[in-house]
């Protein structure tokens, strides 16, 4: 297998204004051209889109419209992993040799029809992710003692993150107490508590070792790829103070880069409701069980961007298909050293986590300088 | 509506169950899971293992599972003194566009 590294990101300002989802497409593409002058639309082997939107042929649009012809051009749609399974399928497409180079584009609008599973009868009349949600928490809390202030923290900590994040949806901070006062939507789950559906587009850049040399002095590469997809209906999830798939994936991500939890400095995890941030540290190996609740507290009290530095799904805001793509720009910023006020000092190695549909499937990257 | 949701309608709560190995095939479907096998649709026990739950406003929300192995979200009507892993009786499945599943406690 060849090496397959990170030349380039683009990224755009998340918003709920309204526009089309080919403008969005191409308002992500034309930052990665801006930001890496010796790459031409010759130089594009493969353009891969990671949307739900109902929108057919994009890849073969979007690359119209960017004035590219490339040899491979296809969708990747899994939910709110999309992004980051189209991160996984152009690596495949490079270290096979297929491709030299890949651009992948992901896109959601606020009114996605990814937001609600609605194929999945074990939900009943609770479709609904709030629901979901209700039921980690619920669970997380009665093994574990994890309180509703504990939550309340990952929201403060991502929002309080996100104000340096110019292309995060939220523009203002939130203090725990605004918090443990916003709305309930169910006992444990307040209106703070979620992340919040918006426009939003993220495109990337791979390259092979070869190729990436000639576009880019300082590429970040990509040496550990996990992905379990236990199921698609929620209720396969057995332990619900865990995500098995997410707990999988790390596993595996660890074990092809030869890395430990330990040797993690930075890491964007999928917030799509605060639970989800404590489970995930847990499952992730970068707390002990039982004990996400107060590492998230002592980041926030200590200023720490280690976890979700861009502010996460809470405070950027969630266009589905863009949030794996968001995530994995912030982990190749950090690891340039070019994430300014967001900077994890000396990080060298970062974790990109991403999951769908109550983590019925994850996919966990490790990213290195 | 397919068979399953029919069922539903009628308050029925059926599942797929494979004619050639006997495997009960949750979520419903015309193949079986594990052998591919033409299933036959058969009633599930009405009583259930409460797994977790939760509440909204005053409407308490759950997941339950019915016979050692398949899970699915309802309501619970009596509410005093809920337990995880107490028995409920599956009083009433419909079907409106989504699956509805009412749940009462026995203690
Ligand atoms: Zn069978």
């Amino acid at each position: 297998m060849r090496k397959v590294g990170i030349a380039g990101g683009g990224i755009t300002k998340f918003t709920k204004s309204d526009i089309s989802i080919e403008s969005l497409m191409v308002s992500a593409v034309k930052p990665v051209f801006d930001s890496i002058p010796d790459l031409s639309q010759g130089d594009i082997d493969a353009v891969l889109t990671s949307t739900n939107a109902n929108n057919k042929y994009l890849a073969n649009i979007v690359s119209e419209l960017s004035g590219i012809s490339p040899k491979i051009a296809h969708s990747v749609e899994s939910l709110c992993n999309s992004g980051t399974n189209c991160i996984v399928s152009a690596y495949a497409y490079i270290s096979s040799g297929l491709a030299d180079t890949a651009l992948i584009i992901g896109s959601e609008k606020a009114d996605s029809p990814g937001l609600v599973l609605e194929w999945d009868k074990s939900r009943g009349q609770y479709k609904h992710p709030i629901y979901w949600s209700s039921m980690f928490t619920s669970a997380h809390m009665r093994k574990f003692g994890t309180t509703l202030e504990d939550l309340a923290y990952v929201g403060a900590k991502n929002h309080r993150n996100a104000l340096d994040n110019p292309y995060a949806l939220f523009e203002n901070a939130y203090s725990i107490e605004d918090i443990m006062q916003s709305k309930h939507l169910t006992e444990n789950v307040r209106l703070l508590d979620c992340s919040m559906p918006c426009n939003g587009s993220a495109a990337i850049l791979l390259a092979s070792e070869d190729h990436i040399k000639k576009i880019c002095d300082q590429p970040v590469w990509i040496t550990g790829i996990g992905q379990k997809a236990i199921s698609a209906g929620f209720t396969r999830n057995e332990d619900l103070s865990s995500m098995k798939s997410t707990i999988i994936s790390a596993a595996d991500a660890y074990k092809m880069s030869k890395k430990t939890h330990n040797d993690i400095d930075v890491a964007e995890l999928h917030d799509a409701f605060s639970i989800c941030e404590i489970i995930e540290l847990e499952d992730l190996g970068l707390t002990r069980k039982g004990e996400g609740g107060s590492y998230v507290r002592r980041l926030h009290e200590t200023d720490d961007r280690k976890i979700n530095p861009r502010g996460g799904l809470i405070g950027s805001g969630h266009p589905l298909g863009a949030t794996g793509i968001a995530q994995t720009i912030e982990i190749f910023q950090q690891l340039q050293g070019k994430a300014e006020k967001r900077q994890v000092d000396g990080a060298k190695t970062g974790l990109v986590h991403n999951m769908s549909a109550a983590a019925t499937s994850s996919t966990v990257l490790i990213l290195e300088q | 509506m397919n068979k399953f949701e029919q069922e539903l309608k009628n308050n029925n709560f059926t599942c797929s169950e494979c004619k050639k190995c006997d495997k009960l095939v949750w979520p419903p479907s015309d193949f079986c899971n594990k052998c591919f096998g033409d299933v036959m649709w058969r009633p599930l026990s009405r009583t259930a293992k409460l797994v977790e739950f939760s509440r909204k406003n005053g409407e308490y929300f759950c997941i339950a599972e019915f016979e050692d192995q398949i899970r699915i979200m309802g309501t619970i009507e009596n509410v005093e003194n809920l337990q995880v892993g107490q028995t409920l009786n599956l009083i009433k499945c419909d079907y409106d566009g989504k699956e509805k599943f009412i749940f009462r406690s026995i203690r």
